[in-house]
């Protein structure tokens, strides 16, 4: 990596060698992280006992099915998808309703796009040591799925690359030589007989070639837009290049492998073999499918690049010096870290945005705004109000002068003290003080010392019934025994003595 | 200026202004605003009148043309100005704020960057720019690609300094499009954003709709034009300038040209 250049000091290097390939290895490993988040989190769904589906599994077949669907203009909607997974996650609890099963898969898709979030990805911190050798925490952002919009509107699903990366289980690896690694295993597999490790080589393969598909497919349309955001000078002609040079050779590895198969499976007399070749055949053959697809691509885009050269560049003489829009303020700006941006920006606006007369409500214009047909639903959805929360009046039942003598009156260390007594003398000094300390008794007995532990607390209030009973005008039930037990931090648990025989 | 201006010059002159607050009007719809513009071109007393007029209001006269009349533009802290906090004002979290600004801000400058896409264009008083909502979106993306490149990887931001993000990092991580319950676009995804930009600077008459049926595809107008070559683009430079932040401009722009050889 360029880093590696960076490092000034020499006796530093071995440092940042290991460095790079930490950071490398805890990027990988952060992607895995929202799939097993998806099973941490499966049991506090209310609306499903989710403890019996593996949602990572349901997660992972959902990224398959997307990245398979990935072509190069489209991806699928969302409703298919969960169509899609449906039968695999109902194949996971057979005996819940199909409903469910949908809804499963709605919940997983949702968490995988991170839907919630503004930016709907994931975050990870890790850290890293600068060329001075501090540590520094850097937040890792990536996402698994993306949503897309299509040209008719819709919106697509499409697998990010750092989901493929985790799916295929290659992490930082280099596009095109695992492809290529990846068809000399299958070339290998089938040879020795392994089919059905010879079908998930030939799935990796497919997905290397989806991705590749769609980096070029996102420098073509770049070019189509805009041909000097992308450099044809050399990264263009040679990416053209080895995508042709690796077409071709696929093109030539596949349909031997093809011819192999198909003479496997029919060949084969074990029925399992057979199927299993068949499915590889399909596999196989949709590869050709999309190398054809991208192969069409390829050689069409220089003349691509030709048209859009000549349209994008023609023009006369230059009339007067003019900024350079796009080169000299756009990417100058976007390299700004986002505070510094800011005032550029802003004065730009300012003077672009144009001029907005204030507004001055007239009868005539109100009226006629009255008047006016309801507006038509736009497509996109409005701005969200921000709601004015007017703070709730009197939400306190006690003051806080109330809850201070409850305090006072509750606070028994080492004696415990019958609860009528103490309602008895609460009383006398305010009627409503009473009703606290009763409550409060109530909510001692049999209280939970776990969490006391953890919040920390030296002592708790802990109330058992003594087998009498209280009846006074206002309350009545069990009496109540009250103490205050010491909670030792050492065992972190309450004294069990204390708190049963006080 | 000279003693001789009336009343009914000062009244002028202040229609002329009146109509460059409703930017949708243009001299050739209207027989007295042409005259107006006419006037202005021709008497420079009257022309005089009207820039301070303009300049009283805090307002600025960019450009009066028989095309698209008179093009104001509003001055800092001027009661016509638009201002960044109100258009931006979507964002709820206070941190986030900043970032919504930006955000807008890049939309803004890449919808002119992506209607005049050279210097040429920019200064070229013919040229008529077309942008749509996939390639505004679509241009940003491909820039913060280029520059995502070139840090490879490095740039990670600081989790203790949000402020030193860089605007590509911010603007890349917000979703291009998402699906909301009702099916429609959320407003927060850039192309949202991006959407809602283009609606208001047609609004300003700045963009043009080209067709009904195709939605979300604009030309640009002379108006837009101006705006952004004789102000916009010189005070965000200066900006950067102050910041800098110099860019050495190419003869030909940014623009790449290959050699003979490759054609």
């Amino acid at each position: 990596m360029t880093r590696l250049r960076l490092v000034s000091v020499p006796e530093h290097e071995p440092t940042y060698e290991l460095d790079d390939a930490m950071t490398r290895r805890m990027k990988a490993l952060a992607c895995t992280a929202p799939l097993h988040d998806l099973d941490a989190r499966k049991g506090m769904l209310d609306w499903v006992d989710a403890g019996i589906y593996q949602m990572a599994e349901i997660a992972l077949h959902m990224i398959d099915k997307v990245t398979i669907a990935m072509d190069f203009d489209s991806g699928a909607d969302h409703e298919r998808m969960i169509n899609k997974v449906t039968p695999f996650v109902a194949a996971q609890a057979p005996d819940r309703p199909n409903t469910e099963h949908a809804r499963v898969a709605g919940w997983v898709l949702d968490n995988l796009l991170n839907v919630g979030t503004v930016d709907r990805g994931f975050r990870r911190v890790y850290g890293e040591l600068d060329e001075g050798g501090t540590y520094r925490r850097r937040a890792f952002d990536f996402k698994l799925l993306v949503e897309r919009a299509g040209t008719d509107g819709q919106v697509y699903l499409r697998a990010t690359d750092e989901a493929i990366n985790v799916l295929v289980g290659a992490l930082d690896t280099d596009v095109e030589s695992a492809q290529v690694a990846a068809e000399l295993k299958l070339e290998h597999l089938i040879s020795s007989g392994r089919l059905a490790e010879a079908k998930l080589a030939a799935e990796q393969a497919r997905y290397r070639t989806v991705q590749f598909g769609e980096t070029l497919r996102g420098r073509l349309d770049a070019t189509r837009r805009d041909v000097r955001a992308v450099d044809w000078e050399r990264e263009i002609p040679e990416l053209l290049d080895s995508a042709l040079r690796h077409v071709e050779a696929r093109f030539r590895a596949e349909s031997a492998i093809l011819r192999d198969i198909t003479a496997a499976r029919d060949d084969t007399e074990d029925i399992e073999q057979k199927r299993r070749a068949a499915e590889l055949v399909d596999i196989v053959g949709d590869c050709i499918r999309r190398h054809t697809q991208l192969q069409a691509r390829l050689q069409s885009a220089g003349a691509v690049f030709r048209a859009e050269q000549d349209r994008q560049q023609f023009s006369g003489p230059a009339k007067r010096a003019a900024i350079d829009l796009y080169g000299q303020l756009l990417t100058p700006i976007l390299d700004q870290p986002v505070g510094t941006a800011a005032r550029p920006l802003e004065a730009y606006f300012r003077a672009a945005a144009g001029i907005r007369p204030p507004t001055a409500t007239s009868l005539p214009s109100l009226v006629s705004l009255l008047l006016r047909p309801a507006p038509e639903r736009a497509k996109v959805v409005g701005e969200v109000p921000d709601p004015q929360l007017a703070p709730s009046e009197d939400s306190e039942r006690f003051s806080e002068e109330q809850w201070r003598m409850a305090d006072e009156l509750l606070d028994l260390p080492e004696v415990g003290r019958e609860l009528s007594g103490l309602l008895a003398e609460a009383a006398e000094r305010d009627p409503e003080l009473a009703r606290l300390v009763a409550l409060r008794a109530v909510h001692a007995y049999s209280p939970e010392v776990g969490a006391a532990v953890r919040s920390g607390q030296g002592r708790m209030l802990v109330a058992v019934a003594t087998g009498r009973t209280i009846e006074t005008e206002v309350y009545g039930g069990d009496e109540l025994l009250l103490t205050s037990a010491e909670i030792s931090a050492e065992t972190g648990t309450a004294e069990d003595g204390t708190d049963q025989e006080s | 200026m000279s003693a001789n201006v009336t009343l009914s010059d000062a009244e002028s002159a202040a229609r002329l202004v009146a109509f460059g607050l409703r930017p949708k009007q243009v001299p050739s719809r209207d027989v007295v605003y042409a005259d107006l513009v006419r006037r202005y071109g021709e008497d420079s007393v009257f022309k005089q009148l009207t820039n301070g007029v303009a300049a009283g209001m805090g307002l600025m006269v960019l450009d009066v043309s028989a095309g698209s009349g008179i093009v104001l533009a509003a001055n800092e802290e001027s009661a016509f100005e638009t201002k960044m906090d109100s258009y931006a004002r979507a964002a709820k979290i206070r941190d986030r704020r900043e970032t919504e600004k930006v955000l807008h801000g890049i939309i803004h400058l890449a919808v002119a960057a992506l209607g005049f896409p050279r210097p040429d264009d920019l200064a070229n008083d013919t040229y008529v720019g077309r942008v749509s909502v996939e390639q505004v979106d679509g241009v940003v993306r491909e820039a913060c690609r280029v520059l995502d490149e070139r840090a490879a990887g490095k740039g990670d931001p600081l989790v203790d300094a949000p402020e030193l993000e860089h605007a590509w990092q911010a603007y890349m991580r917000r979703p291009e499009a998402a699906a909301t319950k009702d099916g429609r676009l959320a407003a927060d995804s850039t192309r949202g954003m991006v959407s809602r930009a283009l609606r208001f600077l047609a609004e300003q008459g700045f963009l043009v709709a080209v067709n009904a049926d195709a939605e979300g595809v604009y030309r640009t107008t002379h108006r837009y034009q101006v705006q952004v070559r004789e102000l916009a683009a010189d005070n965000a430079f200066a900006e950067l300038l102050e910041l800098g932040v110099v860019t050495v401009p190419e003869s030909g722009g940014s623009l790449r040209t290959s050699t003979v050889d490759t054609l």
